[in-house]
């Protein structure tokens, strides 16, 4: 009996992936299903929490600090994928080119980087961007005469730090999602094109980028994904999850202020879905037209 | 060889990021723990303590060598963990509420405690052990910990603030603190410091409310309304704020960089002599003695301007309360070690030795031997003698209401608010209604 049942194959493949399964129900879908009713209901630690109905959410809709939350979040999204994606792109090619000088130290300058812990990076962001004349980036510009710049006190300035910081960050990692990309597309296509006269240009508008279809559509939607999930990045490099003005908060951020710093764990919730909303709606869309759903031929 | 190149270079960089985490684990990541014997025997009970401010610990440390060598049957032994400001208070709210992983002492801070009170308090009342002390100690520094006529937890200072003048630099511009009455005495003198000098006389806090604060207290009003309500745009408010951007405009004082004098960017620039005047707690003391050495014998104490002459020159800002948490493994001891810790005479006598606080037992502050010790490190520091300031307006010194409201109300100020109207211009009645707006939402 015993041994039919481990024998069957029917049932075998149930048995491989139920560890899968389980981790999937434990961690995600059971998390996800309560965080969902929390938001419907004010919890207070330790307390017995009362059902709202749809408070959290009509309070939530009249939050400016919300809505700016949003915006920043968005906004560091668009600008991430601004820069993370053509220009690993760029310099993964290059990485690639066997005549390009010394590209195994550039490869590894580049991944360095991800390497570094992000409160390592954040602070010495911090110091370097810091308001005063001697701090790093201003006493660059003080050579050129200009004049100190309040970096971290400014929604532009700020927002240049932090795209600064990410991309340090990242690039490296992108750009190696890409040279693995690269070395699957075959050398023959670029010896044919070069017969036909094909330009680099050329080459690699109408051969490499095509072809590194399916590597640009992951790196793109981990991107969305990691934009607007960012929270570390902000909270090291203004020294907490109150920056000046909430220039540097996030959905996450406003996530964390809500349910930790202010023990409104209903209210985080219902941020907290909104987040997982609006992720999803942006990736799906994204991948429905990249075409991942049409069934392959 | 280039595999071996790049694993040499994986490796220095696994090096260079661990000697940047030791570098800057004070900073954000983690925390520091250590066990403070203080001559306890074997049978010692471990009581686990956190704080936020490393020099708290010195002072437990000091205060459980006393206790062990006066109770021989109910020695302590205590864990001091010691965290960034806001990792500790999101822990242990985290912690307290749900009975899970809560030390058996802890630190919360002022601004934070209304949190920790907020439905029913899941901290120990101390009222049994504070009673011994009534009227020997400031009661409404026990009142500000309270709810509901229990006490959660033990004051360690009446932090009065004060004006810290840097006589160097007026005297380079000529100027008198001791002359220094009223906020038009302060400007005169502001602008006078500024053209002969080039430097500020004073900050624009952007980041913490002491100075909103003290303009409040001075003119006998608060955040909040009787029944604790926040009212920000108040005209006492409003006439504050203007005058200190008043200040700003005639460039008597200026933002700074971190936002306020208690941050490290301000640690420098007042010890590089930017800056002439700072408006804090007396705690603030400490800071001086601590980070901004090159400043030693340059600065005064006084009482801060005021509007007019005989409002009243100081406020009660800041503060830390002790509490015992109800999961803690020997409440009984816990609380009887922290009043003695806190409130006792020695503990008092100590609390000003150490940290340089000004102490909830007011007769300390006529203990001339205590105060006025030629070798206590804050005596020797300043031009004139603490004690000396503080009694001058042992009097005067008011208080602001924490209430419910108070973390999200300082939370609106100290980020956006202030900010707007220092840095970026806006007009002070609309920054404060905007402030008012949204201050309402938030509680909402």
């Amino acid at each position: 009996m015993l041994k039919n049942f481990l024998y069957s194959q029917k049932v075998a493949p149930y048995v491989f992936v139920l560890p899968f399964v389980l981790v999937f129900v434990i961690f995600w879908v059971y998390p996800l299903a309560s965080s969902f009713g929390m938001s419907f209901q004010k919890v207070t630690l330790g307390q017995e929490a009362a059902w709202v109905g749809i408070d959290n959410y009509t309070k939530l809709m009249g939050d400016t600090v919300f809505f700016k939350a949003v915006g920043n979040s968005a906004l560091y999204m668009v600008l991430t994928l601004v820069i993370l994606i053509p220009f690993p792109m760029l310099f993964a090619v290059w990485m690639n080119n066997k005549f390009m000088w010394g590209r195994e130290w550039f490869k590894s300058a580049f991944f360095f980087p991800a390497l570094t812990s992000v409160v390592v990076a954040g602070t010495v962001f911090r110091l370097m961007f810091g308001e005063m004349e001697g701090s790093l980036i201003n006493s660059i510009l003080g050579t050129f005469g200009v004049e100190p710049i309040k970096f971290l006190k400014g929604q532009t300035t700020g927002f240049i730090a932090l795209i600064a910081l990410a991309s340090w960050r990242w690039l490296g990692v992108n750009m190696l999602y890409f040279l693995s990309g690269l070395q699957n597309i075959p050398k023959d296509y670029y010896e044919a094109a070069s017969i036909d006269g094909a330009s680099a240009v050329q080459k690699f508008t109408r051969i490499t980028m095509p072809l590194l279809k399916p590597t640009t559509i992951y790196v793109l939607t981990i991107s969305i994904y990691a934009g607007l999930a960012m929270f570390i990045e902000s909270m090291m490099l203004w020294n907490g999850n109150n920056s000046p003005k909430n220039i540097g908060l996030t959905i996450v951020g406003y996530l964390y202020r809500q349910g930790i710093e202010k023990n409104n764990l209903g209210y985080a919730a219902a941020v907290g879905i909104v987040l997982l909303i609006i992720a999803m709606a942006i990736n799906l869309t994204q991948l429905a037209l990249s075409g991942l759903f049409k069934k392959e031929d | 060889m280039s595999r071996k190149r790049l694993i040499t270079l994986t490796m220095l960089c696994l090096v260079l990021i661990l000697a940047g985490c030791g570098g800057a684990s004070k900073g954000n990541s983690g925390g520091e723990t250590s066990v403070l014997e203080g001559g306890a025997g074997e049978k010692a009970t471990e009581l686990s303590y956190w704080t936020f401010v490393e020099l708290h610990g010195q002072h437990f440390e000091k205060m459980l060598e006393k206790w062990n060598s006066a109770n021989p049957d109910r020695q302590i032994k205590l864990n001091v963990s010691v965290m960034p400001y806001d990792d500790m208070h999101n822990k242990l709210s985290i912690a307290v509420q749900t009975g899970v992983g809560a030390p058996d002492i802890a630190d919360i801070e002022l601004g934070k405690f209304p949190d920790f009170l907020a439905g029913t308090p899941q901290l120990e009342p101390l009222n049994d052990v504070a009673e011994p002390y009534k009227g020997t100690v400031v009661q409404s520094q026990l009142d500000l910990y309270s709810k509901e006529g229990n006490i959660y937890g033990l004051s360690t200072h009446v932090g009065a603030t004060v004006a810290f003048y840097n006589t160097e630099i007026l005297e380079q511009a000529g100027v008198d603190y001791k002359q220094i009455k009223t906020w038009e005495d302060f400007k005169q003198a502001g602008i006078q410091v500024h053209e002969k000098t080039g430097k500020y006389m004073g900050t624009a806090d952007t980041s913490a409310s002491w100075q909103a604060s003290l303009l409040l207290a001075q003119q006998g009003a608060d955040f909040t309304d009787e029944n604790g309500q926040p009212k920000v745009n108040s005209p006492e408010l409003v006439k504050g704020l203007s005058m200190l951007k008043d200040l700003q405009e005639n460039e008597v004082i200026a933002t700074i960089a971190g936002g306020q004098p208690d941050t490290e960017e301000a640690y420098g620039e007042f010890n590089a002599g930017n800056y002439a005047t700072a408006f804090m707690p007396l705690w603030q003391m400490s800071r001086y003695t601590n980070y901004m050495t090159d400043l030693s014998g340059k600065i005064a104490l006084a009482p801060l301007p005021v509007f007019e002459e005989g409002m009243p020159r100081s406020y009660g800002g800041g503060g830390t309360g002790t509490v015992v948490t109800q999961k803690a493994k020997d409440i009984k001891l816990a609380k009887d070690f922290i009043a003695y810790a806190k409130l006792s005479l020695d503990a008092n006598v100590e609390i000003w030795n150490t940290l340089g606080f000004d102490p909830i037992n007011m007769s300390v502050w006529d203990m001339k031997e205590v105060t006025h010790n030629p070798e206590n490190q804050f005596v020797k520091y300043f031009v004139n003698n603490p004690f000396d300031v503080l009694n001058s307006i042992k009097e005067e010194i008011q208080l602001i209401k924490s209430t419910s409201t108070s973390p999200t109300l300082n939370n609106v100020l100290s980020t956006v608010t202030l900010n707007e109207i220092f840095e970026d211009g806006k007009d002070v009645q609309q920054a404060l209604d905007d402030a008012q707006a949204q201050i309402e939402q938030e509680l909402k």
